[in-house]
């Protein structure tokens, strides 16, 4: 196993993240476990019941979401993996030179048409 | 080096309990929570191998967005939970199957993995030490150039998408009042106001 | 790894960049036109398919010509991701032809069914672009990447009709199995990339041809390519989706996908096959016999069951890829100028018959069965005609030309020693026979009940004239095509 970690010098850089990651679940694990065991706990049937202004509940809690979240999200993600593909780009652009630099304005003029195309289709418009 | 051994096998552990839990959560909304945690875990597994830009890469863009993306699509169907739950059983059989010999596969792969003789002169692009170049920076001065050719498919792909999912989905919906600004600018008093002489008694035609 | 750049470094670079971008001019200038008609198809805004179409189609018609007139100083670009020989050559211009002729197929239909819009010409180019790369691909990383671009665009045809629920229905499924199968590809390919470090298919067949022991690991691999090759052609244990997506998708998707992508991936199979895995034929033939086996017995039998028209048509040209299949197996020169003589007909004559299909229409309702048939040689006696000789030559009747194809393709196994395969193969051509010659009987034997609505413009009545003239007169001239289709076969062995 030691062969595909890489050098732990490297690693000690995240050592803070992982502290922090621990501390963070412990202190969530704390305050769930805290309420639950120093609170008073009588649960009932009625209770427990979702809330529906003295009717009995004869329907799901959760609404649906309107289909235009999800265009919405989806032209969101096309342009984040585009941003992501700028991070390396930008770290390393002084040793790709120029044809580096033009790919990645080819790319990102590819998406422009994209983009182009969306604002006139009015995809980006909420009415 | 004891304290990454620990890390590894508690991500990797979390990793799997989590992915479990994905599809086997009665809560869809649960299943894509669970796939969120499933991620971050994978992500710290890429850190790890010293893989950092993926592992940002999937912070960045699977928990981010793609499962963001899941939880709204989870949220628009109307999905009976029942329904769900019986087909589980009913394809528990086959899909176990399925599994089972990808499983025995893989097992039988790794317990015979040797690598080619040429392999080592075979590899184009060596991954330089991580004290020395860092994995974002190593990727960035391949992709953009020697790759040029792939990279500007992936943007390609990129456009299809966005033209699928608005051919798909965006619907011009009726009888909604929108204010357009160029048609109130180019409006004209001739095109709109007709002055007509009325004679008295006759009204207007 | 590049080191830092010099000033020099670059300049250099610069002059090989130009030279690579020659070889990929035509895949350049698709994707300019297609970008372009995108962005005039969007400011025209509504009724702007017609236009868009007829730009697409001269784009494609520019692009081929433009692939037939490619300087050859150079053969390979991108270090290699790339390779431009007569083979993909040949094919490229065949998937254009396709795709032209598909989209002219579509117009009046998308017109007449509520789907006027301009994405569905743009979509096929797109598609088309990635069957380009595909079919150019030199490197594991070109062929996905090119296969990607081609399905997702299929994906979104295939859903096209987006308020009809079958349409939906298609598309999903459609893409949750292409999905599926890119998957399954991914993993192939880094196992393979695991054993040999390298995804150039070049060097793939080196590191084969000299190293005795292949891993297990490279055999699971390639059967995990296969694999998910094999879903993109619907051969038989990957077939499912066909029937369903057929049916489902709008016809003139339909006609799309029964034209066109399979060829692609065909051409690409052979690619991958006879280059980067050339030297592991002993693993790959029982695979490919297999399910070549498989594919023409299902296509056969399942067929004989349908009713309806687009489905026959689905399993129909599942026992095509069969056929197609028992060229490649043959290993040899003589097995791919089969296949790609086999595949130039297929083309053509499924091309035909999808405008048959197309013109399907009464009482203004598309109609898509069997016995909506019935009787027409009466009212529509040149369709009829045309129909039966499109029929006669996918059953491989002689003289007709579908006989040629079957002829080749059974020769070279027979010549590679795969008498099996060539016996199974002429069995089941006739039993398929049956639902060919059962679509004639309908159309002149039974009773006639309802004619078809006028045929609305001109293309369809154009594709099915030249689609049946050139299935019956292909005998008159078949050299033609044999020798292009020996060229390009010979030139996958050229190196």
């Amino acid at each position: 196993m030691g062969s595909i970690m890489v050098n732990t010098e490297f690693l000690m850089e995240y050592l803070p993240i992982l502290i922090f990651i621990g501390l963070a679940t412990g202190m969530s694990c704390f305050m769930i476990l805290a309420s639950y065991i120093i609170g008073r706990q009588k649960p009932d049937a009625e209770k427990l019941k979702a809330f529906e202004c003295g009717f009995d509940p004869f329907d799901d809690t959760r609404g649906k979401f309107d289909v235009r979240f999800y265009l919405v999200a989806i032209l969101f993600i096309i342009f984040d993996l585009e941003v992501a593909f700028l991070f390396p780009w930008a770290v390393s652009l002084g040793a790709i030179g120029l044809i580096g630099f033009w790919s990645m304005v080819v790319f990102l003029g590819v998406l422009t048409i994209g983009f182009i195309y969306e604002w006139k289709k009015g995809a980006l418009e909420w009415e | 080096m004891i304290i990454s051994t620990i890390v590894f096998y508690a991500l990797a552990g979390v990793l799997i309990l989590s992915s479990m839990m994905v599809i086997t959560s009665k809560n869809p909304v649960h299943s894509v929570l669970f796939l969120i945690l499933a991620f971050f875990n994978a992500a710290g597994l890429c850190v790890l191998l010293g893989a950092e830009f993926i592992a940002m890469l999937l912070v960045i863009v699977y928990v981010g967005a793609v499962a963001v993306l899941f939880l709204f699509v989870v949220m628009m169907l109307d999905i009976n939970f029942k329904d769900l739950q019986s087909g589980f059983k009913k394809y528990m059989s086959v899909g176990g199957l399925v599994g089972g010999i990808l499983l025995a596969e893989l097992i039988v792969i790794y317990s015979s993995w040797s690598f080619s003789k040429s392999a080592p002169e075979n590899i184009k692009f060596k991954t330089p030490d991580i004290t020395e170049l860092s994995n974002t920076e190593a990727l960035g001065r391949i992709l953009y150039t020697d790759n040029l050719f792939l990279f500007q498919i992936a943007g390609l792909i990129l456009l299809v998408a966005m033209i699928g999912a608005i051919t798909l989905t965006l619907r011009t919906r009726d009888g909604v009042m929108k204010q357009d600004v160029s048609d109130q600018v180019n409006r004209k008093r001739e095109d709109v106001v007709k002055i007509v002489k009325v004679e008295t008694g006759t009204g207007v035609a | 790894m590049t080191t830092v750049a010099s000033g020099l470094e670059v300049s250099l670079a610069m002059s090989q960049i130009e030279l690579d971008l020659n070889v990929v001019m035509p895949e350049i200038l698709m994707a300019i036109f297609g970008m372009l008609l995108l962005v005039f198809g969007v400011i025209r805004g509504k009724n702007s398919l017609r236009l868009v179409s007829y730009g697409s189609a001269i784009a494609m018609v520019f692009v081929a010509y433009m692939v037939l007139n490619l300087p050859v100083e150079q053969e390979n670009a991108f270090q290699g991701l790339f390779v431009n020989e007569w083979f993909s050559s040949f094919m490229k211009v065949l998937i254009l032809m396709g795709s032209v002729i598909s989209i002219f197929l579509s117009l009046n239909y998308l017109e007449n069914n509520n789907m006027n819009r301009f994405e569905f010409p743009i979509l096929i180019l797109f598609s088309t672009l990635g069957m380009m790369i595909m079919l150019s691909a030199n490197d594991l990383m070109t062929l996905y990447m090119g296969l990607e671009l081609q399905s997702l665009p299929l994906y979104i045809l295939a859903a096209f009709k987006r308020d009809n629920l079958k349409s939906s229905e298609a598309g999903i499924k459609y893409f949750v199995l292409g999905a599926l199968s890119s998957g399954l590809l991914l993993y192939g390919i880094s196992l393979i990339y695991g054993f040999t470090g390298t995804t150039s298919f070049e060097t793939l067949s080196q590191t084969f041809a000299s190293d005795e022991n292949i891993s297990i690991a490279v055999i699971v691999g390639l059967v995990f390519i296969i694999s998910g090759l094999i879903f993109k052609i619907s051969a038989v244990p990957f077939h499912m989706w066909t029937p369903d997506v057929y049916e489902g998708s709008p016809t003139a998707t339909t006609a799309f996908f029964a034209i066109v992508p399979k060829i692609a991936a065909m051409g690409l199979i052979i690619r991958i096959l006879f280059g980067a895995f050339a030297d592991l034929i002993e693993q790959w033939q029982q695979i490919i016999v297999l399910v070549s086996i498989l594919s023409m017995l299902v296509g056969a039998f399942a067929g004989i069951v349908q009713d309806n028209i687009k489905r026959l048509m689905a399993y129909s040209s599942i026992g095509h890829i069969g056929y197609a299949l028992v060229g490649v197996a043959a290993g040899s020169i003589d097995g791919v100028r089969g296949v790609i003589i086999y595949l130039t007909i297929y083309m053509i004559m499924s091309a035909g018959v999808f405008a048959v299909i197309l013109s399907m229409k009464k009482n203004d309702r598309m109609v898509e069965n069997i016995s909506d048939l019935s009787g027409i040689s009466k009212s529509n006696p040149a369709m009829a005609l045309l129909m039966t000789i499109l029929m006669f030559s996918m059953a491989g009747i002689p003289p007709v030309a579908g006989f040629f194809g079957k002829l080749f393709i059974f020769q070279a196994a027979v010549e590679s020693g795969l008498y099996t395969l060539a016996v199974i193969g002429v069995l089941t051509s006739v039993v398929a026979a049956f639902y060919y010659l059962r679509i004639i009987k309908v159309m002149y034997f039974d009773a006639f009940e309802d004619k078809f609505d006028k045929i609305q413009g001109k293309s369809l009545a154009t594709i099915m004239t030249i689609s049946g003239i050139f299935a019956l007169c292909f005998i008159i001239s078949p050299d033609i095509l044999f020798s292009t289709a020996s060229e390009a076969a010979q030139s996958l062995w050229a190196e």
